[in-house]
């Protein structure tokens, strides 16, 4: 079709083999990567976004395989033996992954990675290819390269390992450059870093890239045109403004408007204080085994001094290490620290476990991880239901059955699903039986760490909603935890920006979006691309 | 890294020696000594045999005694191999336990590794089901069946080696004993290497060194081995431990003069400072290999290494 | 896993709720190999335990007059040395074999001497294994010539018999229900104290793990084998102990193995979550630690049982097993590599059921970690 379209696919099929029969991935599309462009493949988990490229690049896992045609430069890549397949991929063809924590080998040097693939290609010994791997590095701005070369991935950050791959992948020049997520695993500013890089290489080097993410904002940034993909198909393509302005299929449309919206009111002045946290500071011991002696403290949240209103929502925003959680979990008394912690009229500084227990079911959390906060051995109805046998343990069977019944309905989940196992939900489903749980207490203050992370766009959307309706509902007052700034706008009326432990900046929420003052928090607000 | 090693050998002085102090009052309390024979001997000559020994002393003086003289090397006199010290007898029998075990070490590394690497590569092939099933018949047959068969089949009725003993310890003497040695622990290698070449391979910077278009045989070979290697590593420890003090078994099936039959007949002797000859020997080994095995892994694994 | 829903109530897959533990049936039952390994276990479980039902031999039962045949599908004796047998038993009661028929299951002898032959000569013959209920039918030449009936006791020895003249069938038997028995006690022994061990080490944590932890790698440390041996001699050779003492030294991997999952376990959310309503240590512990341990838990005993059923059989090789009359498949491997080429259906019969107990427990054993493989989930 397309005259300079250097990868053209062609009814690409990719399939696995499991016990329960063969499951297509992709389903026969159609895509064509032009010379020097940024394709944006866009879509949801599961939408077999990666597992195309995977297909391609003879990369699936060994029950899977590729069937139909994708051409480079005329070069049929499906069914190539893989000895004539590895003159391409590497070289022509490179790939970044979204892992970049496991993604390089943790037993060589990164020099000695990046040069691998430049002796294999180029020939040369690996002393040349180590001076090339010098140049690459200092090109993808790692500080110090000299030194680094001879580092191991484990004594880089994510961000600089991420770098490393992008160095890998350009060692060779190559004619197209795939990025599978490339900034998923990063922290937001780390992303932005990133991004620009990759964009002001493919300037220099003029290659095409392929950008693989779930990331709208990203997409409408760096993407040239774009490639809708769900339930292994191509939805739509077209050129990102076409694609932004005049989405075509019903499904762009949808995920386009499932960016978090809306707003919340604050509560009105005279809103009683029902959480307060002065001065709260949690150390962690860091080494000590019993014979070293080597052991020290690490301040994970150093002296936060917050009040919750009866009603408001509190987002916490940070990067991964800025001690959000940790704050989250140390307001609830599940870890020690010091400070004084009040809850309604009462000082709960000092009570220990036992004490504690009765005021459980009105402080309650939910977290991020919807596949790992559900025990996979229990029912739905024994997971929600499992804070009454703690508190309300007199009730009988029946009526706890009821009360499970309600709190799904609450959340929006047929009543059926108590008798089922976690595994057959999916993550939306899933978060949803973790609210449910907590729902089910009947709490006062919820402790939100994260709920929306794990989700895809459009199922954010619906788990926001159906927080915000609870909360009205039920006049509840939650603590928003998130480093998603566009959740954390439409989840909170205050917000404190964290960073090392402490408070950046705190504010109402128009304050903080609409004019940050501190350095970090503009920074922050700046590395957030807006679909 | 000279700094670890003596960090490491100052650690392992206190474990060695509650080995020793927890096999000694084991040892003690169990019922019967060493000269309660079958025939009663009379009283006079057992009181005589006790304070040769020192054995009418307080159990906390003999205990006392023992670790002041083992410290300096004196293992004390066995009281079986009443000519003998303790330590003459390690020193006449370890030599040939080592050779054998080395051998045998050697094989079983080798051969397991290479075994478990084919079958990983050819995962549900019918190489790879076969490597495992005789992998399995090696875990499951015991050695003392093994060492019998092996004498009937090559010595007996082929008569292509010598049915046992060390002759003059040329390998035609050795292949049959390091064979029966070798192959549960060969069998064992097999297992772990392809257990964690299989997993070695799922990994994403395999993912990545393919995505790169190296070949497959540097994809395997530089990177996924020395990753499926590290468990094989942390075996070696125990297994070079087991394989170099000899096995009482084969030992005696093939009666070869090691160490190994030390053990056994020391226990069941009741030959207190045989025993505990042979207790220390084999911890010595324990923590020594354990000691090889973590500079081996940390030369592996950039991410232990120790400075 | 997209779910688009748009109606707030989510539609729930259509197939059949399965828990975990089904599903891992479910691909247990797929897994060929396993499967064709557990139909062998009950098997064998099931010839050892009720197969002494079914044949008339005693596992202490001596044949003297069958000491170390060779195992054979006919009857003992033939024909042929029925004759040679009574020509014997004649010889030993002094009297001379005129005659001698077999008919089916009874036989008539006709027998002579010089002197009067006292009736009483009868237990000559009963003694024999091969003849029963020797009665005198009549007397002739006034006593010198009596005329015998009696039965023909036959036997089957489909597995030979041992250089005591024992039913090896009957004594494999036996070996099967102490080898099987002293595996899945030592198991259950060493699951228990390495549970508790293991989990309290991991929950506790800090300080006082470090300390137990220290204490197992002493353990380690320790000659294996002295250990045992040790313990056997300590505590006497008797069946329980036994198992009791391979019990003992066994639970140390057990222990690591459960301290491992109690520490990743501890860190998983649903704990922090059950810490969050509320629920005690003990509760915890109870109802989301102890069932998340299960799996591995289950797949460790499948490798444990084979090393107690080995370790039991290298006991039996020194000596220091069960002692006779009872016997158990390492003592009868260990009995049968002595007489490897004079009789070598000593070693063959028991080495099989050994071997093809271990090898099934293996199969079994990987089939169960595949299907509760938690990568899988």
């Amino acid at each position: 079709m397309a005259a300079d379209s250097i990868l053209t696919v062609r009814n690409l099929k990719v399939a696995f083999d499991t016990p329960d029969g063969v499951v297509e991935a992709v389903k026969g599309i159609d895509l064509d990567v032009k010379s020097g462009e940024t394709l944006a493949i866009v879509g949801e988990s599961g939408s077999g976004k990666s597992q195309t490229m995977m297909g391609i690049m003879g990369l699936l896992a060994k029950n899977g395989r590729a069937i139909g045609s994708a051409s480079y430069r005329g070069k049929e890549l499906i069914g190539l033996p893989m000895k004539e397949l590895n003159t391409v991929r590497g070289a022509k063809i490179t790939m970044i992954f979204q892992e970049p924590m496991t993604s390089l080998d943790p037993l060589y040097t990164i020099g000695r990675q990046i040069a691998e693939p430049i002796v294999h290609h180029r020939g040369g010994n690996f002393k040349q290819a180590k001076a090339r791997a010098l140049e690459l590095l200092e090109l993808v701005g790692i500080p110090d390269p000299a030194r680094r070369i001879n580092s191991y991935p484990h004594e880089l950050s994510g961000g600089q390992r991420q770098r490393v791959m992008i160095a890998m992948a350009l060692a060779n020049e190559p004619d197209i450059l795939i990025a599978d997520e490339p900034t998923t695993a990063l922290d937001v500013t780390i992303q932005a870093q990133i991004l620009d890089l990759l964009k002001s290489l493919q300037e220099k080097f003029g290659m095409a890239v392929v950008l693989i993410t779930h990331d709208l904002g990203i997409v409408r940034h760096f993407a040239n045109r774009v490639a809708v993909m769900r339930r292994g198909e191509v939805v739509e393509t077209g050129t990102t403004i076409d694609i932004f302005e005049r989405p075509q299929a019903d499904y762009t449309r949808m995920l386009l408007a499932a960016e978090p919206s809306g707003r919340k009111a604050s509560p009105p002045d005279s809103a009683p204080i029902i959480l307060e946290g002065r001065n709260v500071c949690v150390d962690y011991h860091t080494g000590g085994g019993l014979f070293s002696r080597a052991s020290g403290t690490f301040r994970a949240v150093d002296d936060i001094t917050l009040r919750l209103k009866q009603g408001q929502t509190i987002g916490i925003v940070g990067e991964s290490g800025s001690g959000k959680s940790t704050l989250g979990r140390a307001l609830l008394k599940l870890l020690p620290a010091s400070g004084h912690i009040r809850f309604e009229t009462r000082d709960i500084s000092h009570f220990g476990r036992s004490t504690m227990r009765p005021l459980r079911h009105e402080l309650q959390l939910v977290f991020q991880d919807p596949y790992g906060s559900l025990s996979p051995r229990q029912t739905v109805g024994e997971i929600i239901t499992e804070g009454l046998y703690v508190h309300a343990p007199q009730l009988s069977k029946v009526e706890r059955d009821r009360r499970a019944i309600e709190a799904l309905k609450e959340v929006g989940l047929d009543p059926a699903a108590r008798n089922r196992y976690p595994h057959e939900f999916s993550g939306g489903q899933r978060q949803r039986i973790a609210i449910a749980r907590a729902m089910i207490l009947k709490p006062k203050v919820v402790i939100l760490d994260e709920p929306t992370s794990a989700l895809d766009r459009s199922v954010q959307g619906q788990v926001i909603e159906l927080l915000r309706g609870l909360q009205t509902s039920h006049d509840l007052s939650y603590i928003f935890i998130s480093h998603d700034l566009s959740v954390i706008k439409a989840m909170s009326d205050y917000v404190i920006v964290m960073k090392n432990g402490k408070i950046v900046e705190e504010g109402e929420t128009d304050a903080i979006f609409d004019a940050p003052k501190q350095d970090y928090t503009k920074t922050l607000m700046n590395a957030v691309y807006t679909a | 890294m000279i700094s670890f090693v003596l960090r490491r050998l100052a650690s392992a002085v206190p474990t060695l020696f509650i080995v020793v102090t927890i096999s000694f009052f084991l040892m003690r309390f169990a019922p019967g000594g060493p000269f309660n024979l079958e025939r009663p001997l009379p009283p006079q000559t057992m009181a005589n045999l006790m304070r040769t020994y020192q054995l009418d002393q307080p159990l906390w003086r003999q205990y006392l005694t023992y670790i002041t003289n083992a410290v300096t090397g004196d293992f004390g006199p066995s009281y079986i191999y009443k000519d003998n010290t303790v330590a003459e007898l390690i020193a006449k029998g370890l030599p040939y336990s080592l050779e054998l075990g080395f051998y045998a070490l050697l094989v079983a590394l080798i051969g397991g590794v290479l075994a478990g690497t084919i079958a990983a590569l050819r995962q549900n092939s019918i190489l790879d089901f076969a490597i495992m099933s005789v992998s399995t018949i090696g875990v499951t047959v015991p050695n003392f069946v093994v060492g019998p068969v092996l004498t009937l089949i090559f010595a007996v009725i082929l008569a292509w080696l010598p049915a046992g003993s060390w002759g003059d310890g040329s390998l035609r003497f050795l292949i049959l004993p390091m064979i029966a040695l070798a192959l549960p622990q060969l069998a064992v290698f097999a297992r772990l290497t392809r257990g964690s070449m299989i997993e070695a391979l799922h990994t994403d910077h395999i993912r990545t060194a393919r995505a790169y278009g190296l070949p497959a045989r540097t994809v395997v070979v530089t990177h996924a081995m020395r990753a499926a290697l590290l468990p094989v590593v942390s075996y070696l420890a125990p297994c070079a431990a087991a394989l170099l003090t000899g096995s009482a078994v084969i030992e005696t099936i093939f009666t070869i003069p090691g160490v190994g039959r030390y053990f056994v007949l020391g226990a069941i002797n009741r030959d207190y400072t045989l025993v505990m000859g042979t207790v220390v020997l084999v911890a010595i080994f324990v923590i020594v290999f354990n000691l090889v095995v973590d500079i081996l892994y940390g030369l592996l694994d950039p991410r232990v290494r120790h400075d | 896993m997209t779910d688009m829903v748009y109606t707030p109530l989510a539609p729930l897959p259509e197939t059949r709720s399965r828990s975990l533990f089904q599903l891992a049936a479910l691909r247990f039952r797929r897994n060929r190999a396993a499967m064709a390994g557990c139909v062998v276990l009950v098997l064998i479980a099931l010839f050892s335990f009720l197969g002494p039902l079914f044949i008339s031999h005693k596992y202490d039962q001596v044949f003297p007059s069958y000491v170390s045949v060779p195992p054979s599908l006919e009857a003992r004796p033939n024909a042929g040395s029925l004759q040679e047998a009574m020509e014997g038993v004649a010889a030993r009661a002094r009297v001379t074999l005129k005659e001698f028929a077999v008919e089916g299951q009874a036989f008539t002898a006709t027998v002579t001497s010089d002197s009067e032959i006292d009736p009483r000569t009868t237990r000559y013959f009963d003694r024999a294994n091969e003849f029963d209920e020797t009665q005198v039918v009549a007397t002739e030449d006034g006593g010198k010539t009596l005329k015998l009936e009696g039965k023909v006791s036959r036997e089957y020895f489909f597995f030979g018999t041992d250089s005591n003249g024992r039913d090896m069938l009957a004594r494999v038997m036996l070996g099967g229900q102490i080898s099987i028995a002293v595996g899945l006690l030592a198991s259950i022994v060493s699951l228990g104290v390495g549970v508790i061990y293991g989990a309290t080490s991991g929950y506790i944590g800090g300080r006082v793990d470090n300390v137990m932890m220290r204490f197992v790698e002493i353990l380690y440390s320790l000659p294996f084998v002295f250990l045992v041996v040790v313990l056997v001699v300590f505590f006497g050779r008797s069946f329980i102990l036994i198992f009791l003492v391979i019990g003992a030294v066994e639970w140390l991997d057990m222990a690591r193995i459960v301290r491992g999952q109690t520490l990743a376990l501890k860190r998983r959310e649903f704990v922090g979550a059950a810490q969050a309503l509320g629920l005690t240590d003990w509760q915890i512990i109870r109802r989301h630690i102890i069932p998340n341990t299960i799996g591995p838990v289950v797949v460790f005993v499948t490798v444990v049982v084979p090393k107690v059923i080995l370790l039991e059989s290298f006991l039996s090789f020194l000596g220091l097993g069960v002692q006779a009359p009872l016997t158990s498949w390492g003592a009868l491997i260990s009995e049968g590599a002595n007489n490897i080429q004079s009789a070598p259906w000593l070693l063959i019969f028991p080495a099989i059921f050994f071997v093809v107990t271990l090898f099934s427990l293996n199969f079994a054993g990987d089939g169960l970690r595949d299907a509760l493989d938690p990568k899988d989930r």
